[in-house]
């Protein structure tokens, strides 16, 4: 307990550094790769709790993602143009409302998803929830209003009172602040009474009927708070790089999202986080020297796949076992 | 009258082409029991090695024999070297490895082909067309490719109905377990079983190659469309394949040909243009949607 | 009236198979009720659409009084049914004492808090351990449930099915692939919960059956042929021709 205590601090004083490392080695694109690399991690794990903990497995998860983004470039636009959503809703650029705005309408998406996709199972289900996030993918490519498949720009990131958010360090903390946040109520979660319920549906769905629990309703609960969390990565997401585009809720997105749990190790809670940083920085480095970069991506991948258990949380694991 | 007739044939043949990308991956699915999301990179793989062999030698024959031959070799050796150890997994490292397939593929073929795309020309006897009712000239090769599919349909039928491997076919979709207790060579049967389905998806993209541009991703973009011609159909069931590919087939093209026009009767050009694509777009996963929450298992689901 | 389970005229057919044909039957308070019957009679089926895992064609299931033939199975289960599994059904990965604790969370609720901590709740772990004094399952406390044999997984099944507190308890077939030594382990375990709740014990083992039940019924081709007490199912020639003459056969 005591040790995992000391790296979480230790690894979040790194972390919290990184600008500071970037400013002084003139590395300026350290700052915006690690920045995204806790955002993809933030929606990895959210992806996780219902994979990983929770054995259903979304194949429709960057829906959420694109959804949370989204609602912060309509308001914004809105904002911008100093018109209103759908003629009621004014827009803004105040990230305390924009992001709870996002966390709700993607929270109000996953439900509307999981109520209907959670009826089937196995296969079916893989392929209901990415027939969903296909249908979420066309209906923002086909609204032209917010730029149809070329998104919306967010000329500035939503400001939050007292902070210049303009400054990307700053920015950056934020962005840090609520991952190490979504990250420790992760870690409340799955040790819940809740986490629990829905910890025993993964392994024995049938026995947890015969116990009482109406598991369509927990697993429900926890698709919801999934997509919350993928709402809320989303939305800082358009934050960070002042665009939301249809290519957010891509189908391959929601498969990188996938990689990022799996590479990193399934129901973990670091693993996540561990995957999407590693699958990024490899992608990135990988993108520079070739434009192949995808080849050898896949090579790893597979290998991954085919040889480990666990993924990488598992080689650590083993490692600090030994060490 | 004629416009609407001309759009369902050519949903017809879209319906067959999604059949034949359909019936190998249902099969795949129901009797190994493994999501294979790379299907569509044999459809590629057929329409990249028929489109080259045939601008090579001048043979639009000659190209079609290679895009099989291509597109089968392809699928054993996937299924040798990486599916075979993901039968036993569970539905996730399938979709993550056969992910990583999709991304080598991909990039593999930028690399031997570039991102060009290949045209192909029409071999002499189908460059014409066939009026088939007064009116409506309809190209031969249309014809021909709906043609080739409903054979194949008839053929898959005679296979699977009158045959022992047929017999095995439909116990393994059914009951894998049984199967294996038959004593049959098991390993072959499956390695057989998706060399056909990846021949049947190489057929596709060869008869598909004169008609889309062969570049690419090509194979991405169909193989969504052939999952869910494949879960509306009920995993394992090639009639359902047929049945599901026809249909969507005929009602995404009819979507995509007068939803925008109706649309633009009601609103603003290009607004009405956008959101009748989008819709359009979306028409197929919306079937799936409703089928699957009225029967979660598919119209003709092999399985109990 | 003190039935706890009433069943009167269930039917059920598959295709042209006839499963349950018009079964009746009742289960009293603090009665163990066997229901016997060869292989193919149907008792699964019963016992499935008891449990709400199978909709019956027709009649009715009432428990305590209400009428749950409808119900889903979860709801079943806050009324106060309790199953075992006939091929043990437990959360493989998790330790007996985990199992028994999220037996006993589901029936104390609070399932849907998501800032406790579970391994905290002390209503919780206190019964969990109070349970584990009175079983044989005291000292396997802290084994992963895959690493357990299969007799004590059967003991794990009966001490969660009894955490729920049922009224009514459907056994089916708690010895099945038990030895003696296990099998008489499971009859004390079974006597001793006599007290606790009814229950409706589906089981082959007749030496159980007539060591443990009030009652007995017949259960061949979907149909009751016979019920009486143990003296009555042992003269009775029809149940000896069809089913007890059968074994002995």
């Amino acid at each position: 307990m005591k040790r995992e205590h000391i790296i979480l601090a230790a690894v979040f004083v790194v972390l919290a550094l990184v600008p500071f490392a970037a400013e002084l080695t003139g590395q300026a694109s350290w700052t915006r790769l690690v920045g995204q690399a806790l955002i993809y991690g933030m929606a990895a794990a959210s992806l996780n709790f219902i994979l990983g903990y929770g054995g259903m497995v979304s194949f429709g998860h960057a829906a959420f993602f694109g959804i949370g983004g989204y609602v912060v470039g309509i308001m914004y636009h809105h904002f911008d143009a100093g018109t209103a959503f759908l003629g009621l809703i004014p827009g803004t650029d105040q990230m305390l409302i924009t992001l709870p705005a996002a966390i709700l309408i993607a929270g109000l998406a996953a439900a509307l998803v999981g109520a209907m996709s959670l009826r089937t199972g196995g296969v079916q289900f893989i392929m209901i929830t990415l027939a969903f996030a296909q249908m979420f993918f066309f209906l923002f490519i086909s609204l032209k209003t917010y730029g149809g498949e070329d998104g919306i720009m967010v000329r500035r990131t939503n400001s939050l009172p007292g902070l210049n958010m303009r400054d990307k360090a700053t920015l950056y903390w934020v962005v840090l602040g609520l991952a190490a946040a979504y990250y420790l109520f992760l870690r409340r979660l799955v040790q819940s009474s809740f986490g629990q319920i829905i910890a025993g549906i993964r392994q024995n769905e049938r026995r947890m009927a015969a116990m009482g629990i109406s598991t369509y309703r927990y697993k429900l609960y926890a698709f919801v708070l999934s997509g919350m969390g993928a709402g809320l990565a989303g939305a800082l997401m358009v934050n960070f790089l002042r665009f939301a585009s249809p290519d957010m809720m891509h189908w391959s997105r929601s498969g990188e999202l996938m990689i990022m749990v799996i590479l990193g190790g399934v129901g973990t809670l670091a693993g996540p986080f561990i995957g999407a940083g590693v699958l990024f920085t490899l992608e990135t480095t990988l993108a520079r020297y070739t434009e192949h970069w995808m080849l050898p991506v896949g090579i790893i991948l597979l290998l991954v796949v085919m040889t480990s258990k666990g993924g990488l949380m598992a080689l650590l694991r083993r490692l600090g076992g030994k060490g | 009258m004629i416009l609407l007739f001309e759009q369902l044939l050519n949903g017809l043949q879209y319906g067959v082409t999604l059949f034949l990308l359909a019936a190998g991956l249902t099969l795949i699915f129901g009797i190994m029991g493994v999501i294979n999301l790379a299907h569509g990179a044999f459809y590629m793989v057929g329409a990249f090695a028929g489109a080259w062999v045939s601008i090579q030698t001048g043979s639009f024959w000659g190209g079609l024999l290679a895009g099989l031959a291509a597109s089968a070799i392809v699928g054993i050796v996937v299924e040798l070297g990486v599916m075979r150890r993901l039968y036993a997994r569970d539905h996730l490292d399938q979709v993550l490895a056969t992910f990583a397939l999709i991304l080598i593929f991909n990039q593999s073929t930028v690399l031997i082909f570039g991102r060009q795309p290949l045209f192909t020309s029409l071999p002499e006897v189908f460059s014409g067309s066939i009026e088939i009712i007064p009116g409506l000239p309809y190209p031969t090769f249309r014809l021909f490719v709906i043609a080739v599919g409903l054979a194949v349909a008839v053929g898959l039928y005679l296979l699977i109905n009158k045959t022992r491997i047929g017999m095995l076919v439909r116990a393994g979709a059914s009951n894998r377990q049984m199967v294996r207790a038959l004593g049959v060579n098991i390993q072959g049967l499956y390695t057989a079983i998706f060399g056909l389905g990846a021949l049947l998806a190489g057929l596709a993209g060869v008869m598909a190659s004169p008609i889309v541009s062969v570049q690419v991703g090509m194979g991405d973009e169909i193989i969504l469309a052939t999952f869910v011609v494949v879960v509306i159909g009920g995993v394992g069931s090639v009639k359902g394949a047929f049945v599901a590919g026809i249909v969507l087939g005929m009602c995404d093209t009819m979507l995509r040909a007068f939803l925008p026009g109706l649309l633009q009767q009601a609103m603003p050009g290009p607004e009405a243009q956008a959101l009748g694509v989008g819709i359009s777009s979306m028409g197929i996963y919306l079937m799936m949607a409703l089928v699957l929450l009225v029967r979660p298992r598919g119209l003709f689901a092999a399985q109990g | 009236m003190t039935h706890v389970l009433e069943i009167s005229g269930l039917l059920k057919t598959f295709g042209g198979l006839t499963a349950t044909d018009h079964v009746s039957l009742t289960v009293d308070t603090g009665e163990i009720h066997a229901l016997i019957g060869p292989n193919g009679a149907g008792k699964s089926t019963l016992i499935n659409q008891i449990c709400g895992e199978i909709t019956p064609n027709a009649g009715q299931i009432h428990l305590a009084g209400r009428d749950i033939t409808r119900l889903p199975p979860a709801d079943r289960v806050a009324l106060g049914l309790g199953r075992t599994f006939q091929i043990t059904s437990l959360l493989d990965d998790m330790t007996v004492r985990e199992n028994l604790g999220l037996a006993v969370q589901a029936r104390e609720g609070g399932n849907f808090r998501i800032f406790d901590r579970a391994a905290k709740r002390a209503e919780i772990w206190d019964e969990v351990a109070t349970i584990l004094k009175d079983s044989a399952l005291g000292d396997r406390a802290d084994v992963t449930v895959a690493d357990l044999a299969h007799g004590e997984k059967k003991q794990l099944e009966l001490a969660m099915a009894l955490s729920q507190r049922p009224r009514l308890l459907l056994l089916d077939e708690p010895m099945a692939g038990l030895g003696h030594v296990e099998s008489q382990q499971m009859i004390e375990a079974l006597l001793a919960a006599r007290g606790e709740c009814a229950m409706l014990l589906v089981e082959h083992d007749m030496e159980a059956v007539f060591a443990l039940a009030d009652r007995i019924s017949v259960l061949v081709y979907g149909r009751i042929i016979a019920a009486g007490n143990a003296d009555d199912i042992r003269a009775n020639p029809t149940v000896r021709e069809a089913y007890l003459g059968e074994e002995e056969a």
